[in-house]
């Protein structure tokens, strides 16, 4: 629940961060044609004549029954337009996120358990060099291996080839979708769109995962309960992977919500190199187009997931920790 | 950019742990001179070829940021369309762009500003934040739930829309461009000087300083930060890699540093459209550089920390 | 003859380390038969745990042994193959540690953690560990087994969880125990206990046994033959308690001499007496100089995560009063957690009291606001002396710039110019060599650290000196040189100490009068030669009675 205060930081600086846009919404609005009384009357409308107090009030109100206002950009509103692209942003970040664990607690454990070695040098050298991977750089380059050179990857637009129909709605993730639909032809079409762009992410994530893994598995490992169950006789196996592992697990705990949150941000040039029409591309456009309803929608989505991540890793962290208990 | 997420909880000192008697041992078998630590400075960094290999990159990365404009083949601005997207050649060992610009020379040049940016926006969080974090560590109360307050609540946006949403706020400049770098990099340096302050706090040699008459804040700065010190270098040096890294990004999509300017994240976006056709040494050699100077700053960060403390290594 | 037990012959280890190769031990000749109990003494830094953790090559990835055999009971362990070391760690070699805090995994029950042990070296199935751990317990006398099966450890206290590690270590009938400092962290009255469960084990199973330890009572109190280790060597070795009678080597002299017993003096910790504390010191006047009256300091517990402070309060100093006189050193003896250490911050006004008067020369110090404090007059007037003397003192300044720190900011008629001889004759007061005065502290040597320390709370000429736990850091050689150094300038400068320590039996050596601390309560005071030989209360009695003691 300590995320609360931060999630109230962010409404208000959402506000005062739109709320400053260059540009005005009236104007916008009311079309190149208008003259001032026609701006007055749709700034009285959009509730623009308010001081900026009363304006945050209307606002908050609105937030509580869910209205996040309408999109200048596109007319729809925003709460409709966000729900219809969340699942494509979350979908790839999600792939993203598994693949960077699948390849970097494995790399971190390898590490630590060869401190030092040329194992150790030649791991710290590939993470170091994927997270110093400018996001968008990685995604053209892989866009220029695996479409232009090899042809493997289709054309790098969309979360689906054209000649496939998108799947009825199910959680709004393509590929499972796609299979409970039973339709596998339009899964593995759109896991060959995601592949890429995950990828790209994962490449990013590896780094501060892996080397939290190496270093918190390096301390485990020098640890004085490692160093006894050795003199004790407990085997290497399990001294790694019962004995060290699970206390390692609780530091790389802690950072995974930071990693989360730097994906999310990354999502956003990935999105945009691979036209993938999720949040975050959606945002830049807003941004772009001083929309700030929908900026601020895009910005209180993701502060929403923040703290649901967050809490949901204060969870595991008890699970894992018995010194921390939930009832404090 | 994985460093800076390390310092949250860093489980300290695990180095004499291993054999307590052993450090006692080797400080009594070497002559404490002034030379001891350069000799034990030399006997890491050859011991470890990267850290080594970072320093010399980063040295030239400087040398090539003060000196590059002197030396370019060609005026990195001047178009001629007639030589546009030619591939590497010996005259121009990167190929040139769509409007026959020298990639090379492009590239060359771009190298001070994007150092420039990094530098001034790290050195603003810097200072900023590590003096939110040492008042935070210190005094803790009041000062440190309002601190902690507000270093949270920058990170609970994705940082990189922050600063593209502070960019767009504040007008499409260059100096925006740092200043938006600069303030998502505070969180991290508010979080290392609380956490290496509170580590130094805890030590006697601050009680010590009190009752020698020292006011708490003379004690801060003059005994507890100086101590910090270290540490904090090792961020700056980490944080260079992800600013240069943010600043590419936000004039990728468009923000900040605005055509025909010479800038790495520029160069990339540009030539983006012409990888799908072929045209790969567009954006490959600014994209490398780019690669290059964050991997330089980043190793450099993990050299200084193998300095400082071997353990904390990660 | 045959074969001992267990015979290392010539072993000599190696460190590989930024340095370079450190040499940790070097020529090392150790015998042991069944059924005997052998100690290794020496201070820090000698490498009497480098040679038993070379037995089960515990040596880490930087260590090997450099030449040199280890026998045991036949076998060869100097260069052990994997399927060796696996038959030989926790089935035929155990090993109990310090800090059993720390040697349990820290998110693994307890009970788990007994039968991973005993189903590795195949004493136990699934089925039947469960009643051989709660077997396990019984023998380490642990009753309430139910819960301390369930327990994390850090639920459990320090002295249960090196029950929980002896138990561990006994759970595969090893012939050799290898106790390296098994009691080190522990206070003392549950050190007594732990050794007395280790040892009765031991004589009932007749076991080997390596004891390693810095404290030579505990040496005598347990052991049969000695070992005396110095800077990687062994400088004695000895079958019998005649070590203690007749030692040959000079260094075992000096550690004799510099290990406090019952009845020794100050003066006498040294092989030769110190000129300055040959004459007999003068008598005290009863001039008062601190009064504490009704001390109270409260924290208020924090409950985690909430916003709301509940009122959940602790006393950890409840109601304290005492006196000290002009010249005089009163002793404050308790355990870990006593609140002896928050009664001298209080004193020293680096903390603000909860209620009560520290009247200092009649003034009521305690109203002052530790902030303003710095500024009072009476800041010089009392100093202290801290427990760490490498954490004391700033890794940044120089020994000089340590020194005159205090003179700088709180001198009212400083004088640059004298500043640099005002220095030299402090570093000269308490015996720092000058040519050392610009060294930084990691260039100095713990002994010399202290004497840093010293210097800087004397610096100006203070009248009450808070000692907290001055020596509990040092090794007994170097401790004992700075009782003498304390003593002295007491002594000369008719300084008045509090002097805060674990240990009575340093205490009794350097206070007239005595205080010991339970609870945040004074329990018993008096004259120290009263309270030694006549204590009174149950505490002060099982304090003495716990401490392991040299014959004289």
């Amino acid at each position: 629940m300590l995320a609360v205060p931060s999630l109230i930081g962010v409404i208000v600086v959402a506000f005062v961060l739109t709320r400053s846009l260059p540009g005005d919404p009236a104007v916008y609005f009311a079309g190149i044609t208008a003259d001032e009384e026609s701006i007055a009357q749709i700034r009285e409308q959009l509730g623009l004549d308010k001081s900026i107090f009363h304006q945050f009030i209307v606002y908050c109100k609105n937030l509580t029954q869910g209205n996040l206002g309408v999109s200048l950009n596109t007319g729809q509103s925003v709460a409709s337009e966000l729900s219809a692209r969340f699942p494509a942003s979350l979908e790839l970040t999600l792939t993203g996120l598994a693949l960077a664990l699948m390849a970097a607690i494995p790399l971190g454990i390898l590490a630590a358990v060869n401190p030092n070695t040329w194992i150790d040098h030649l791991c710290r050298i590939f993470v170091t060099a994927g997270a110093s991977t400018p996001i968008f750089f990685s995604g053209l380059l892989l866009v220029f291996v695996f479409y232009y050179l090899l042809g493997w990857a289709p054309s790098p637009i969309g979360r689906l080839d054209f000649f496939y129909l998108s799947p009825p709605k199910v959680t709004g993730f393509y590929t499972i979708d796609a299979m409970i639909n039973g339709d596998f032809e339009t899964a593995a079409a759109a896991a060959k769109q995601l592949i890429l762009p995950a990828i790209t992410l994962a490449i990013f994530a590896l780094a501060p995962i892996a080397r939290m893994t190496r270093s918190a598995m390096l301390t485990a490992m020098g640890s004085e309960y490692v160093k006894a169950a050795t003199a004790n006789g407990i085997d290497r196996r399990k001294i790694i992977f019962v004995y060290a592992l699970r206390n390692a697990m609780l530091p790389l705990l802690t950072i995974m919500g930071l990693v989360f949150s730097y994906l999310l941000g990354a999502n956003v040039l990935v999105e945009k190199v691979f036209s993938w029409p999720g949040i975050g591309s959606f945002a830049v456009d807003a941004l772009v187009a001083s929309d700030f309803a929908a900026v601020q929608g895009f910005i209180l989505v993701m502060a929403v997931m923040f703290v649901v991540l967050n809490l949901v890793i204060d969870i595991l962290y008890t699970l894992v920790d018995p010194r921390v208990s939930i009832d404090g | 950019m994985g460093d800076l997420l390390l310092n949250k909880k860093m489980v300290r000192n695990t180095d004499t742990k291993l054999d307590p008697e052993l450090s006692q041992h080797s400080q009594n078998s070497a002559t404490p001179e002034q030379h001891d630590w350069r000799q034990q400075t030399w006997y890491i960094l050859s011991q470890n070829p990267i850290s080594m290999f970072s320093i010399v990159l980063f040295l030239i990365f400087i040398l090539v940021g003060i000196t590059g404009p002197f030396w370019v083949p060609f005026d990195p601005i001047a178009s001629d369309t007639s030589i546009a997207l030619q591939a590497p050649s010996f005259l121009h060992l990167f190929g040139t762009d769509h409007l026959g610009r020298d990639v090379f020379s492009r590239v060359v040049v771009a190298t001070r500003l994007d150092l420039w940016i990094a530098l001034s926006a790290v050195s603003i969080s810097a200072l900023v934040g590590t003096s939110l974090g040492c008042l935070a560590g210190y005094f803790g109360g009041w000062y440190d739930r309002i601190i902690g307050r507000i270093a949270d609540t920058i990170l609970a946006f994705p940082l990189f829309v922050l600063a593209m949403g502070i960019v767009a706020v504040l007008g499409n400049s260059l100096t925006n461009v740092i200043y938006a770098t600069a303030l998502i990099n505070i969180p991290f340096f508010i979080r290392v000087a609380r956490a290496e302050v509170t580590i130094q706090r805890n030590h006697q040699y601050v009680q010590a300083a009190l009752l020698s008459g020292n006011t708490h804040l003379r004690t801060l700065v003059f005994h507890i930060f100086p101590n910090c010190l270290p540490a904090l270098m090792v961020q700056m040096s980490l944080n260079m890699g992800w600013a240069i890294l943010n600043a590419a990004g936000l004039s990728f999509i468009g923000l900040g540093v605005r055509p025909p300017v010479a800038e790495w994240g520029i160069m990339v976006a540009e030539g983006a459209n012409y990888i799908i056709s072929g045209e790969w040494w567009l954006v490959l050699f600014p994209g490398l550089i780019l690669m290059l100077a964050v991997f330089c700053f980043n190793l450099l960060g993990d050299a200084l920390r193998d300095l400082v403390d071997p353990q904390k290594r990660t | 003859m045959a074969k001992p037990f267990l015979q290392i012959k010539n072993l000599a280890v190696d460190f590989a380390t930024r340095r370079g190769v450190v040499h940790a031990v070097d020529d090392i000749n150790i015998n042991l038969n069944k059924g005997e109990v052998i100690a290794i003494v020496g201070e820090s830094g000698s490498g009497k745990s480098v040679t038993a953790y070379s037995i089960l090559n515990l040596l880490g990835n930087n260590g090997k042994i450099a030449k040199g055999s280890i026998t045991f009971d036949g076998m060869n362990l100097e260069n052990p193959s994997a399927s060796l070391l696996k038959d030989i760690r926790g089935r035929e070699i155990a090993m109990i540690f310090q800090n059993p805090m720390s040697t349990l995994n820290p998110i693994r029950k307890v009970g788990d953690q007994l039968s991973d042990m005993l189903r590795q070296h195949a004493q136990a199935t699934n089925q039947t560990a469960p009643r051989k751990v709660i077997e396990l317990l019984h023998k380490v006398e642990i009753q309430d087994t139910r819960r301390v099966t369930n327990a994390y450890p850090f639920e459990l206290s320090g002295g249960m969880c090196q029950r929980v590690m002896i138990a561990l270590a006994l759970a595969c009938n090893s012939r050799l125990l290898i106790a390296d400092e098994p009691t080190t962290g522990l206070d003392v009255t549950t050190q007594k206990s732990i050794m007395d469960l280790i040892m009765g084990l031991v004589k009932h199973r007749n076991l080997a046994v390596i004891l390693i330890t810095h404290d030579l009572g505990m040496a005598y109190q347990y052991c049969d033959k000695f070992v005396v280790m110095e800077k990687g060597q062994v400088v004695e070795a000895c079958d019998d308690h005649s070590l203690f009678t007749s030692p040959q080597h000079s260094y075992t002299k000096k550690l004799l001499a510099a290990t406090p017993g019952i009845s020794s003096k100050v003066e006498h910790l040294t092989p030769t007496v110190p000129v300055e504390l040959s004459k007999p010191a003068v008598e005290i006047e009863k001039k008062e100089l601190l009064k504490v009256e009704g001390l109270v300091k409260t924290y208020i517990l924090k409950s985690q995560g909430g916003f709301k402070s509940q009122g959940n309060t602790f006393n950890a100093v409840d109601g304290v009063n005492f006196t000290i006189y002009q010249g005089e050193c009163v002793g404050l003896v308790g355990e870990s957690g006593c609140g002896k250490s928050t009664t001298s911050r209080l004193i020293a006004r680096l903390e603000q009291p909860s209620e009560g008067r520290i009247l200092f020369l009649g003034e009521d110090i305690g109203q002052v606001s530790d902030r303003d404090f710095i500024r009072s007059p009476r800041r010089k007037d009392i100093q202290m002396v801290f427990q760490d003397p490498t954490g004391s003192l700033n890794p940044r300044h120089s020994a000089f710039q340590l020194i005159s720190e205090p003179i700088l900011r709180l001198q009212k008629d400083f004088n640059k110019a004298n500043l640099k001889d005002q220095v030299y004759q402090l570093a000269e007061k308490v015996g720092l060599p000058l040519e050392l005065i610009y060294r930084l502290p990691h260039q100095l040597s713990g002994g010399q650290k202290a004497r840093v320390g010293i210097a800087r709370a004397i610096a100006l000429n203070p009248k009450l000196l808070i000692l907290d736990e001055p020596t509990s850091a040092l090794d007994v050689s170097v401790q004992a040189i700075v009782l003498q150094l304390l003593e002295h300038l007491r002594r000369e400068h008719n300084l008045s100490y509090l002097f805060v320590s674990h240990d009575l039996n340093v205490v009794r050596m350097l206070s007239q009068r005595i205080l010991v601390m339970q609870s945040g309560k004074i329990v018993e005071s008096g004259e120290t030669a009263e309270v030694m030989s006549k204590p009174k209360h149950l505490f002060t009695k099982t304090l003495l009675a716990a401490i392991p003691q040299l014959a004289s």
